[in-house]
């Protein structure tokens, strides 16, 4: 496992890594890319693509490559970081409670317990209807919600290896806890975990298009690509494909990253299996 | 320590876990900012009318006794009455509960069997083409906003087609046929929106185990791949299946408010949102309690689940 | 009827001094016959003769699982078409005139020139429980709306009402403090629905239909009343279906699930034009959409502010890209060619980046202006305010659009921000529409305009009975508000509506959306 190894990573995981650094540099140059600004009108309402525009325009006359366009940064980088927050804190709560046990993990599980139990949607709506609506607050929302998931799965996962015969020779050893953490579980975890990341990272720019849908979201005129696809669904009953263009991009944005979080699956699988 | 003991300290927890969320909802519509006076009246508030509503309501006790007192009358099944409407709660909530139950339920059958099956193809199949195409159909149905998935199934299955209707009505009179018909669009989505997450975790976890020595024992005595999969390594992955199964359930009671919006479909999610628009605490905290209650309920058999398979955490030191 | 006849029709009907016999007189006068002059009068399109029978569905936006059935609270399209379904108010509007017409009341007057007025009532109507109607259950009706302690939404505009009583078993008085020509203008409002003496939310009326099951935010259900005294309500069975998603309600349409549904988008409007099975009704009428400065609070307090604002916006961008084309340019007043006594002289402002720039600097703020909006305000209302941005950046000012949640937007935002978004659905008369939100008192004064003069012109017209002399002083109103107030009118709004073209008998009635509530009773499914 290292980088000479490039030949041995299979077609499916190379396209998944290609668009995802296509969408990258996308997210970053976008804006010196775009035709026009994600803002001004162009052209007529849902223009036909390939006609005037490449992409055709949008539900009041904007270019859609350029919105799609400024839309990748911003997508790219709520979801991103959301997902990154929370499974730091998820993870890492996770696997305290469970290496931990006693107190501590009756508190934890239980106040993450209360928390999941509560309607997520509406839970969102709540608090991003009451607090200042700027990026911080989405993101945080957003990251909060799911560590509660993330910290869910990843004290399941660390409870099992936890009762496997290597944990507890480490702990007769008189290895301590965040050393149990580091070099036991984490690497055992890791399979799960980043299967996890991908379909959580996936499920952030959902969301984030669902909030959308109910009017919550980034501020207009800068839109995320589950905004765009929102700002153009009434034309799908009419068969107008201006809300395909984002759907598409999400689409594939999210079955790249899925690509490559299964192909890292099957090598620390490889891995486990090795040391196991 | 006995497995009863295990489970009945589980379900103590559970219901310690329903207190701390009664608290949680109680608190939080407590400083929910925004008044239930002006938010009923909306662009018809006058300071007067405004005046008049708060004092109808009683909305100046102070809070610790509205809580217990809340708490009490919930406990004993009495949901008071709606301050925007002046519905019977119990009544109003049931009637959107059932609809819930019914949809979540539908969805939940049609859904668990077909991901947990596709999840085992999968790892038989595993790196093949049919394991690829899986994971890429089940992928590509998660990846697009379910708005986007239910109109498009709207588009194609009652525009284009006319087999299926676009919206969902429902009356007293429908046979059960009838209303499992009328909501089939509505499961469609669910289901391609819940099937990828536990097909894949179903495929993470069975994977997980087959590297274990007893698998390989297993293959070793020369039984088939599917028996192995299905009866050696399944059950000893059913812990962070039923894991992400319980995650799904719920997500298929408390989180469908946008499927409603789409299809029009008189569930809960739309209701409490209502509700929490209108600022009438009264149902935002049953349907917040209900919610919590079902969610508790599930992570409860998750855990027992957990317990009884898992022979480890039978016998804890 | 054409474009070009509606357009004449509304014309004349419009100029205050022409009543029925003289609208007819002059249609005739203008080459149409007796009976064609008569129904355009009536404004119904006789294509076919109305038949009996069908269950017409209705898809409409605005009920929630709070609303309630009692007349008090409601507040939007679907209350008010539910209630004129199940009760009737004493005083109804002509959709073709924009005149009262009489529903339970017979006959109004008033006895000393404006303060003192009495209704006769219909005899031998009955509610639906049987029980036969008087004036007792009209006051009992009435007097819920009034007074300190009332919650209702008509409230405000029956404040100069000092007493409501019953005169004779079939006659009311209503008695005012100060004389109001428009009386009959005021109670025919939607909330002052007609109910027995004693009833709330229970659904109990006069109307065409029964009312059978009332679900909030889902559904209400209806049955024709087969005692109804008046003419019209074809139908077997009406369904009021609650859709507040526009594309829900389109497909709804399309897919035959309903026959009439209200607020298409205006963008789907056209699209929806070339199915043949669906016919798009728009109606101009006096809903508006608003942008509004509080006029007492920083930064709006600054005149020259106001007018960079109010030169910043180019509203015909606006009209032809949020409405795309239904509906028309707003002149910052709240008033148009659809009310009596309206001046067309006053001039039309036009965007003007420069003369705005001028007054920005001359204002000395700086930095961003901030504008709340949701579409909660009004169906693109997110879309004009990005527009308006792009149009204010050309003369140097930056707008700062901050998109507020839907949830709470009355709440939180409206009256509150110093700028946010709104929509009026309008009122009968001018002096309703001013008196309910631009005097300085009103209580819902949402640009916080201070005008003592602009408030005695008010007073004086409403004692005014010449009706040159009337229009005359609402101009000068209209000006002061123009160039003083705190409001930007980009556009009047079309109600837009879509119904099976089976669905004949549709009229378009200015005062409201779905005709102005009475589709289940004016309409009939063709053969």
């Amino acid at each position: 496992m290292n980088s000479l190894n490039f030949h041995t990573i299979p077609w499916s995981a190379r396209i998944g890594m290609v668009m995802i650094v296509i969408m990258v540099f996308l997210g970053i140059a976008g804006p010196w890319i775009a035709p026009y600004t994600n803002a001004e009108l162009v052209g007529d309402v849902w223009e036909p693509m390939f006609g005037n525009f490449l992409l055709g325009t949008d539900n009041l006359g904007r270019d859609m490559l350029s919105r799609l366009l400024y839309g990748a940064r911003i997508t790219l980088f709520i979801a991103f970081v959301a997902t990154l927050i929370s499974f730091t804190m998820g993870a890492v709560l996770g696997f305290f409670a469970a290496v931990q046990k006693g107190w501590l993990d009756q508190v934890l599980s239980r106040g993450n317990d209360t928390l999941m139990a509560l309607p997520t949607l509406i839970f969102a709506l709540v608090v991003l209807s009451v607090l200042p609506a700027n990026l911080f607050t989405l993101i945080m929302v957003m990251a909060v919600l799911d560590s509660t998931r993330v910290y869910r799965i990843g004290r399941a996962i660390a409870v099992d290896i936890e009762a496997l015969d290597f944990i507890e020779m480490a702990r007769l050893r008189g290895e301590k806890k965040s050393w149990i953490i580091l070099h036991e579980i984490l690497p055992n975890a890791l399979t799960p975990l980043i299967a996890e990341f991908g379909l959580r990272f996936s499920f952030a720019i959902l969301f984030l298009s669902s909030l959308s849908f109910l009017g919550l979201g980034v501020q207009p005129p800068a839109a995320d690509w589950g905004a765009l696809v929102k700002e153009n669904k009434d034309g799908i009953a009419f068969g107008i494909s201006a809300s395909l263009v984002p759907a598409t991009a999400i689409a594939i944005l999210t079955i790249s990253v899925n690509l490559v979080a299964d192909w890292l699956l099957s090598k620390t699988s490889d891995l486990k299996g090795g040391e196991g | 320590m006995n497995i009863a003991t295990l489970i009945a300290q589980r379900v103590a927890l559970g219901i310690l876990s329903l207190f701390l969320v009664s608290i949680l909802i109680f608190v939080g519509t407590e400083i929910l900012p925004g008044d239930v006076a002006t938010a009923i009246l909306g662009r018809s508030a006058t300071p007067d009318a405004v005046a008049n509503i708060r004092r109808d309501l009683g909305l100046d006790d102070p809070a610790i006794f509205r809580y217990f007192h809340w708490l009490a009358s919930f406990v004993q099944g009495d949901l008071g009455v709606s301050l925007s409407n002046g519905q019977d709660i119990a009544q109003s909530v049931g009637r959107r509960l059932q609809n819930t139950l019914f949809l979540a339920g539908t969805a939940a059958i049609a859904s668990i069997p077909l991901a947990v099956f596709l999840g085992m193809v999968a790892v038989h199949y595993k790196d093949g083409f049919v394991d690829k195409f899986i994971s890429m159909t089940t992928l590509a149905a998660i990846s697009l906003p379910e708005f986007f998935v239910g109109y498009m199934l709207i588009l194609f299955f009652s525009m284009t087609l006319g087999w299926f209707d676009p919206i969902v009505s429902l009356n007293d009179s429908m046979s059960f046929l009838e209303r499992l018909y009328a909501i089939i669009l509505p499961v469609m989505t669910l289901t391609l929106v819940v099937l990828a997450h536990m097909m894949r975790m179903t495929r993470a976890a069975i994977l997980n185990v087959m590297t274990s020595s007893y698998i390989e024992t297993a293959e070793l005595k020369g039984l088939s791949g599917g028996v192995v999969i299905f009866l050696h390594a399944f059950p000893n992955a059913i812990s962070p299946i039923i894991n992400v199964v319980v995650l799904n359930m719920a997500y298929l009671v408390v989180g469908v408010v946008v499927v409603e919006v789409i299809f029009v479909y008189p569930g809960m999610g739309q209701f409490m949102v209502d509700h929490v628009a209108k600022r009438d605490v009264p149902v935002v905290q049953a349907c917040g309690l209900i919610f919590g209650g079902i969610y508790i309920f599930f992570n409860l058999t998750a855990d027992i689940i957990s317990i009884i398979s898992n022979p480890r955490l039978r016998h804890p030191r | 009827m054409t474009n070009f006849d509606s357009e004449l029709l509304r014309k004349i009907s419009m100029d205050p001094k022409v009543n029925r016999r003289e609208f007819l007189r002059t249609t005739i006068a203008a080459g149409l016959t007796m009976s064609a002059a008569t129904s355009l009068w009536s404004g119904s399109v006789a294509a076919s003769t109305p038949q009996r029978g069908g269950t017409l569905v209705q898809a409409m936006e605005g009920s929630s699982a709070t609303s309630s059935l009692d007349p008090i609270t409601y507040t939007n399209t679907y209350d008010a078409n539910m209630g004129y379904q199940y009760a009737q108010r004493l005083l109804g509007n002509d959709p073709a005139t924009g005149d009262y017409t009489f529903e339970l009341a017979t006959a109004i007057d008033s006895t000393d020139g404006g303060t003192t007025w009495v209704l006769k009532l219909r005899e031998g109507v009955t509610f639906h429980n049987g029980k036969t109607m008087t004036s007792a259950d009209v006051v009992y009706s009435l007097n819920r709306h009034r007074g300190e302690d009332s919650k209702s939404g008509a409230a405000g505009s029956l404040t100069a009402i000092t007493e409501i009583k019953a005169s004779g078993k079939y006659e009311i008085t209503i008695v005012l403090d100060s004389v109001n020509a428009d009386l009959p203008f005021i109670i025919t409002d939607y909330h002052l629905l007609i109910q027995p003496e004693g009833s709330t939310d229970d659904g109990m009326g006069t109307g065409g239909y029964v009312m059978k099951e009332y679900r909030p935010g889902e559904v209400t259900l209806f049955e024709r009343n087969p005692n109804y005294w008046g003419d019209g309500c074809y139908f077997e069975a009406v369904e009021n279906l609650a859709i507040n998603d526009a594309t829900a309600r389109t497909t709804s349409l399309m897919t035959g699930k309903s026959h009439l549904i209200t607020r298409v988008d205006p963008k789907t409007a056209g699209l929806m034009k070339k199915n043949p099975k669906i016919e798009v009704e728009n109606t101009s009428g006096r809903a508006h959409y608003v942008f509004l400065m509080q006029t007492q609070m920083a930064p709006f307090d600054n005149y020259d502010l106001r007018m960079a604002m109010k030169l910043a916006i180019d509203r015909e961008e606006i009209v032809k890209t949020v409405l795309r084309g239904y509906g028309s340019v707003g002149n910052d007043i709240p008033i148009n060619a659809a009310y009596p006594y309206f001046d067309s002289g006053i001039e039309q402002r036009k965007y003007d980046p420069e003369e705005a720039a001028f007054h920005y600097k001359k204002s000395g703020h700086s930095g961003n202006v901030e504008f709340h909006v949701s579409n909660a305000a009004f169906s693109g209302a997110e879309d004009a305010a990005v527009l308006y941005q792009q149009q204010a950046a050309r003369a140097g000012i930056t707008i700062d659009v901050k998109r507020e949640p839907a949830d709470g937007y009355w709440d939180n935002v409206w009256m509150k921000k110093p700028f946010c978004a709104s929509y009026w659905s309008g009122r009968p008369t001018q002096d309703q529409m001013y008196s309910v939100a631009y005097k300085g008192d009103a209580a819902w004064n949402d640009t916080q305009f201070q005008n003592d003069k602009f408030d005695s012109l008010l007073l004086s017209a409403r004692g005014e009975l010449d009706g040159a002399k009337r229009k005359a002083i609402y101009s000068e109103m209209g000006m002061i508000l123009r160039d003083q107030g705190g409001l930007i009118c980009p556009m009047f709004n079309d109600f837009i509506d879509a119904r099976a073209s089976n669905l004949a008998g549709y009229i378009r009635d200015p005062l409201g959306a779905v005709s102005n509530g009475f589709a289940p009773m004016r309409c009939w499914f063709e053969a």
